[in-house]
């Protein structure tokens, strides 16, 4: 059975955008669990950690192609669909460099030096954080859609959107700090070793960039 | 006589036929909205539109019915040989049945009306002679397809504007939504019964001046707003459901409102569209009664009753079904947005009923959608499935025409 009214409403990209985002950040999640057991040489755990995120990976991108199927150009929307839909890739480049920073430790059973190892787990805990702040973002899209974009419920979000910038400098500051302190030991290590360890933080600082683009995206659909 | 028994046995058959298709089908745009946002049970969106169905069609679907009855054929051209408006209008019913099965069969989103006064002109026109059809009152009821999607989509624009601003776009839109919806009420409440008054009650025997009619409908619309603003008061945000601005709550507050639109649009469609069935069929039986072409005969009460008869068979049968599918599938119809749609498109509709205009339910609740749409309340809506609906708005009417000028001759070679 078909019904004019139900075929009218077309698929809202509303809700699985906000299920997307949810899959995106768990990803990034699990790579505070995967470094902390890298970092004690648990490489079973940390196995089980990476296993996670290429899942949680996939699941994002059955996602993200679920969404697209269902954005036919024929759509009329209030915000514009190719906002929504670059959106959408920001949101996933979260899991996608999640994915790639887990299949980089994993290969070369990568550990930080002890020096700055606590540190670099604050900066994955921030990192994480920045995703998180992400999703509180994308998360109110609903909301923005149900009161047209305009409002109380913008500044709101505006407001989310700051802190999630906030957060990002921080990371940026931290990524800073860890890369200077890595230098300072690189005599001390194996240089290949060393190369890839500047290579992770940097990875790991993508993240927060992602999230933090994730948030500039939204700004877009909030103005104007 | 036994010829007039085999014609009103036909009528009645037929026009059961369609009331029961309407009950079935159309019924569930109608109710669809209110269960899709839960704020009705599929039980108790069946017994409204039951009890509102039946509602519209006998205290103001008088109206609409004499238009299909004897507002499209010249019936004094007929005075000669009544047994051709026997013919047609048994046509027009099969047609229109035939062409509603075979569309809703393909999934082809045509509307009854169109349908049903497609094979009145058709068969008037060709069976009878182009001087049978009162072409200005056809040229009316065409142009009121035009404007009542429009006219719904205007006051749905404005209804959810004032709604976004309001209500949503606030600080605290639950205390704003607490405050305003009552007034929706009372507006939404006012309107059905002040049209109802107005232009209906006539058509049942009642006589009720201008004045007493407001003071009526002002009445009955605080009452109806009061019992409604109780209601609302015992809503408590839900704090595990809820984010900062609290739209989860808002949302049922509006659900509120879903109640009293879902038995307006009931209402307004019981007014409308049960005549698409009943129409023909009471001109049948004024003609097989009086053996001649009448305009001044009275509807029997039972014509009535049979159309409400068929509307709820219909729901109960397959309608329960299709308003679970539908209102499935149009979640992002949220009480504060479906109420704007099913109330502009409600007063549209009882307007129209009252000036006695056939108009298509479905075409002026997606007329209402858009425009709920364009005041940016809608996630997502399909321009392709628009374009469809436009296209069978104008095949349908053709292809009742010649339906019902097939069954026309077929049935004037065989019935005695």
């Amino acid at each position: 059975m078909s019904n004019v009214l139900a075929n009218i409403l077309g698929a809202s990209p509303v809700m699985p955008l906000e299920k997307h985002i949810d899959v995106a950040c768990r990803c990034a999640e699990q790579l505070a669990p995967l470094f902390a057991a890298a970092n004690r040489g648990d490489w079973g755990a940390a196995e089980k950690a990476a296993a996670d995120i290429e899942a949680l990976e996939h699941e994002a991108d059955d996602l993200k192609k679920e969404i697209r199927l269902h954005l036919p150009k024929s759509l009329f929307m209030p915000v514009p669909r190719q906002d929504l839909l670059e959106l959408l890739l920001v949101q996933d480049r979260i899991a996608n460099r999640a994915r790639d920073i887990a299949g980089l430790v994993m290969i070369r059973r990568i550990q930080m030096p002890a020096s700055i190892a606590d540190d670099f787990l604050d900066f994955v805990d921030r990192v994480i954080d920045a995703a998180k702040q992400a999703r509180k973002s994308v998360r109110e899209l609903d909301e923005l859609f149900t009161a047209g974009f305009r409002g109380a419920e913008v500044d709101l979000v505006a407001g989310m959107i700051e802190e999630l910038d906030r957060i990002e400098t921080d990371t940026d500051a931290r990524q800073f700090e860890l890369g200077k302190a890595l230098f300072e030991i690189e005599a001390t290590l194996n240089p290949v070793d060393a190369v890839f360890l500047h290579r992770v933080i940097e990875l790991t600082g993508d993240v927060a960039d992602m999230a933090e683009r994730v948030g500039r995206r939204l700004e877009l659909l909030l103005s104007d | 006589m036994e010829a007039q028994i085999v014609y009103i046995g036909l009528a009645a058959a037929f026009g059961l036929f369609m009331a029961w298709g309407i009950g079935a089908n159309d019924v569930a745009n109608a109710m669809a909205t209110s269960v899709g946002s839960k704020a009705l049970t599929i039980k108790q969106a069946i017994l409204v539109a039951a009890v509102f169905e039946f509602l519209g069609a006998v205290l103001a679907g008088g109206a609409v019915t004499s238009t299909i009855r004897k507002g499209i054929v010249d019936a004094d051209l007929l005075s000669g040989s009544p047994e051709l408006l026997v013919y047609g209008m048994l046509a027009s019913l099969l047609a229109a049945g035939t062409w509603l099965l075979i569309a809703s069969h393909r999934g082809w989103p045509v509307s009854t009306t169109h349908s049903i006064v497609g094979a009145i002109v058709g068969f008037a026109a060709v069976g009878i002679g182009m001087e049978a059809v009162k072409w200005d009152q056809v040229g009316t009821i065409v142009a009121s397809w035009v404007v009542s999607p429009l006219t719904a989509g205007f006051i749905a624009f404005l209804l959810y504007q004032s709604v976004l601003w309001l209500v949503l776009q606030h600080e605290d839109p639950l205390a704003r939504a607490k405050r305003w919806v009552p007034v929706y009420i009372f507006f939404a409440a006012f309107t059905i019964t002040l049209v109802t008054i107005l232009k209906g009650l006539k058509h049942v025997g009642l006589e009720i001046s201008v004045r007493d009619s407001y003071l009526l409908a002002v009445a009955i619309a605080t009452g109806i707003a009061a019992v409604g603003a109780y209601f609302i008061r015992q809503i408590e945000p839900d704090p595990k459901a809820e984010k900062e601005q609290h739209f989860h709550t808002v949302e049922r507050v509006f659900g509120v409102l879903m109640v009293i639109t879902a038995c307006s649009m009931a209402f307004a469609h019981g007014s409308n569209d049960v005549a698409n069935a009943i129409g023909p069929l009471a001109a049948v039986v004024s003609v097989a009664h009086t053996g001649a072409v009448s305009a001044q005969s009275a509807l029997p009460l039972w014509v009535l009753m049979l159309g409400g008869m068929g509307i709820v068979i219909g729901l109960a049968s397959f309608g329960r079904h299709v308003i679970a599918t539908v209102g499935r599938k149009i979640t992002q119809l949220t009480p504060s947005r479906g109420f704007a749609a099913e109330l502009a498109a409600a007063t549209t509709i009882v307007i129209a009923s009252g000036t006695g205009l056939p108009v298509s339910t479905t075409h002026t609740l997606v007329g209402a959608v858009l425009g709920v749409g364009l005041a940016r309340g809608i996630e997502a809506i399909d321009l392709r499935v628009v374009a469809r609906v436009f296209v069978s708005w104008v095949v349908t009417i053709p292809a009742g025409a010649i339906l019902a000028i097939l069954f026309f001759f077929v049935f004037k070679s065989v019935l005695p």
